[in-house]
């Protein structure tokens, strides 16, 4: 990396919630210019750098034809390429329509459907470059980030355990929201990084940070449902923020089929 | 703190509200209380300054993946057992700094933290937590690598510990014999009876605090009556039989067990628990014996200024097992096989003792209920 590499900060489909979590980073801001030129980032600045850049950050998934070429010039752009988020990650909360029918929801919602460009489905950007780093959460956790942002400047593997939000509950000493109440929680099966929030304010987690290694919702859901819980509460849940990443999609299409059968 | 001499006999019977005044003692002598109490629906640790906070006429319910408390008019004040927290919350901090580095213009400086914290006087600790507590000792004040920070923390610890007089359902230190009583490694030890509490001193902090309060010598019955709790527990543990609805009593057959264990690294349990097992890693977490960490830097965006941090980890990730030549144990079935066969096989070479203590806790909470004691009996070919 140059002394001072140049960063790009690009949007595809999502609510900017991701990106914003940089100017979020109030505190730290001035010391990340200082270590890196934001070349491209149009809700901080009108100046734009058309680039190349030493690192792209990516928010949003992809949903329309222009979007998918235009991800094709970014990478050509970009040395390093990091997504930010669900959407870029995994598709999003957007990708629900991937199960179903969009041209039925244009035709329901716009006067002039025809006008309308879009893909069928909502994808990740893995599913169309290649992508360097994937940084999980919807939203992005900013202390991640920071740490993303000095790993690239300095060099280094950024230090993200991947590990269950189980863990992070536990250091904390977050009473289990499963064992002690029964809530239907995605923690078990959900990578950490966002501090375990939810089941800190007594909330089961909505996996936002989408599958963990070796993730296996079906066990947890099975076991759930065994314990009264109802198998659309369960597809729901796993159907979400990271419903289209392989493994929730996986388990929430296995468990609506076992379960279609009883 | 060392058992100096024998303070066996001396016990003497104090009114229960005593207990508050054992508190405010051990608060007067600089100790922070820590203490069982209710929150978020469980029996946790943290600070206690009044015996008001004291889960008094509360049962813990527990079965594999579930927990849950219930008011008991007939219960006494510690008539649950043990939730998710442990000893090891205090001794060996999931999260704690080893290091402080800074880059300045002679290099780098390191500094290790100097321990400021108050020590700790901990309530309410079973028989269970004891032994845990001598298994985590062995692994970090005995052999060649002394670890400074729980050395410290450890060797100013008063412990007040409780006679169990009611187990739950995952409950097993009959098997680990590890319990119900409490044998040793107490400052202070209390028996509770319908109307007072028989306390029993261990140390010299201990038979200081009794002291302080107003007591009197128990008498010959009374003291009877007090070793019979927890011989009347053991005894209705080793008969426990499944009862209707109830959650099905524990028991481990530990006769051979590790030889059985070694023997059958291939047996096809270890798929079948790989299947329902989610590596979520909550066994480690609150197995008050596990004791992996991991150590990272934590740096700014300068990297000036870098702290070096510990943290609990867990061998049911695949970091845990990574080396040069990539991760040893990908699989969840290397990593359930692993940590079951570590904690009561190889943990009696390495140790000389089992890993296990029987609280149960690794039962309750893991989120799908896998049980340990139902495993082991698989692979022993005794069906569940």
């Amino acid at each position: 990396m140059p002394a001072r590499p140049k960063l790009g900060v690009f949007k595809f489909a999502s609510c900017d919630g991701c990106q914003l979590s940089l100017l979020d980073a109030e505190q730290h801001l001035l010391a990340i210019a200082e270590q890196i030129e934001i070349a491209y980032f149009l809700e901080a600045r009108s100046h734009t750098d058309e680039g190349p850049y030493d690192v792209a950050l990516v928010e949003g998934s992809i949903t329309t034809p222009h979007d998918a070429q235009r991800i094709q010039e970014i990478r050509q752009k970009s040395k390093m390429l990091i997504t930010i988020g669900a959407c870029a990650t995994s598709g999003g909360i957007q990708a629900l329509r991937n199960w179903h029918d969009v041209e039925d929801f244009t035709r329901h919602v716009y006067a002039r459907p025809e006008y309308i460009q879009t893909l069928a489905t909502s994808t990740p950007i893995a599913d169309h470059v290649r992508v360097d780093f994937e940084l999980r959460g919807c939203p992005i956790d900013v202390g991640q980030l920071i740490e993303l942002i000095t790993s690239v400047v300095v060099g280094r593997k950024p230090r993200f355990p991947n590990e269950s939000v189980c863990m992070e509950c536990k250091r904390q000493g977050t009473v289990c929201v499963v064992v002690a109440q029964g809530r239907p929680c995605l923690g078990p099966v959900t990578h950490s990084g966002c501090g375990s929030i939810c089941p800190a304010y007594n909330r089961g987690c909505y996996g936002c940070f989408g599958p963990k290694e070796n993730a296996q919702p079906l066990s947890l859901m099975q076991h759930m449902h065994g314990q009264g819980c109802d198998r659309e509460v369960l597809v729901d849940l796993v159907r979400n923020f990271n419903g289209y990443a392989p493994e929730f999609r996986a388990a929430g299409d296995q468990f609506e089929e076992r379960s279609a059968g009883t | 703190m060392t058992m100096d001499r024998d303070f066996r006999g001396m016990m003497t019977s104090i009114e229960k509200h005593q207990l508050q005044r054992v508190i405010e003692h051990l608060q007067e002598l600089g100790y922070r209380t820590v203490g069982p109490q209710v929150r978020d629906g469980a029996i946790v640790y943290d600070d206690i300054a009044s015996i008001e906070q004291l889960p008094t006429g509360q049962i813990d319910i527990q079965d594999g993946g579930t927990y849950r408390l219930q008011t008991d008019i007939e219960a006494g004040w510690f008539d649950y057992v043990v939730g998710p927290h442990s000893l090891k919350n205090y001794l060996f901090p999931p999260r704690e700094p080893i290091q402080q580095l800074t880059l300045n213009a002679n290099g780098w400086h390191a500094e290790t933290p100097d321990l400021t914290e108050p020590p700790v006087a901990v309530f309410g600790l079973r028989a269970c937590d004891l032994h845990a507590l001598a298994i985590q000792d062995r692994v970090f004040l005995e052999g060649p690598y002394v670890d400074p920070q729980y050395k410290a923390r450890r060797e100013r610890l008063v412990i007040v510990a409780v006679h169990c007089r009611r187990a739950a359902a995952t409950c097993f230190c009959h098997s680990m014999s590890t319990g119900p009583a409490v044998s040793g490694g107490f400052d202070l030890v209390l028996t509770e009876l319908d109307d007072h509490f028989t306390v029993e001193a261990g140390t010299e902090v201990g038979a200081e605090v009794i002291e302080h309060l107003s007591h009197t010598p128990c008498t010959p019955a009374e003291i009877e009556r007090s070793r019979q709790v927890s011989l009347d527990l053991l005894q209705e543990m080793q008969s426990r039989t499944p009862e209707g609805d109830s959650p099905r009593p524990r028991q481990l057959e530990t006769d051979g067990i590790r030889d059985v264990l070694m023997q059958n690294l291939d047996h096809a349990r270890w798929d079948d628990v790989a299947q329902r097992c989610l590596a979520c890693a909550n066994c480690t977490m609150v197995c008050p014996t596990c004791f992996c960490s991991t150590v990272g830097e934590v740096t700014d965006l300068t990297v000036e200024h870098v702290t070096r941090e510990r943290t609990w980890a867990s061998c049911f990730t695949g970091d845990h097992s990574y080396t040069a030549s990539g991760v040893v144990r990908p699989s969840i079935k290397s990593q359930y096989r692993q940590w079951l066969t570590h904690k009561l096989a190889t943990w009696i070479d390495q140790f000389g003792s089992s890993g296990c203590v029987g609280c149960g806790r690794c039962i309750t909470w893991c989120p799908v209920g896998i049980d340990l004691t139902e495993e082991v009996a698989a692979i022993r070919g005794e069906g569940t």
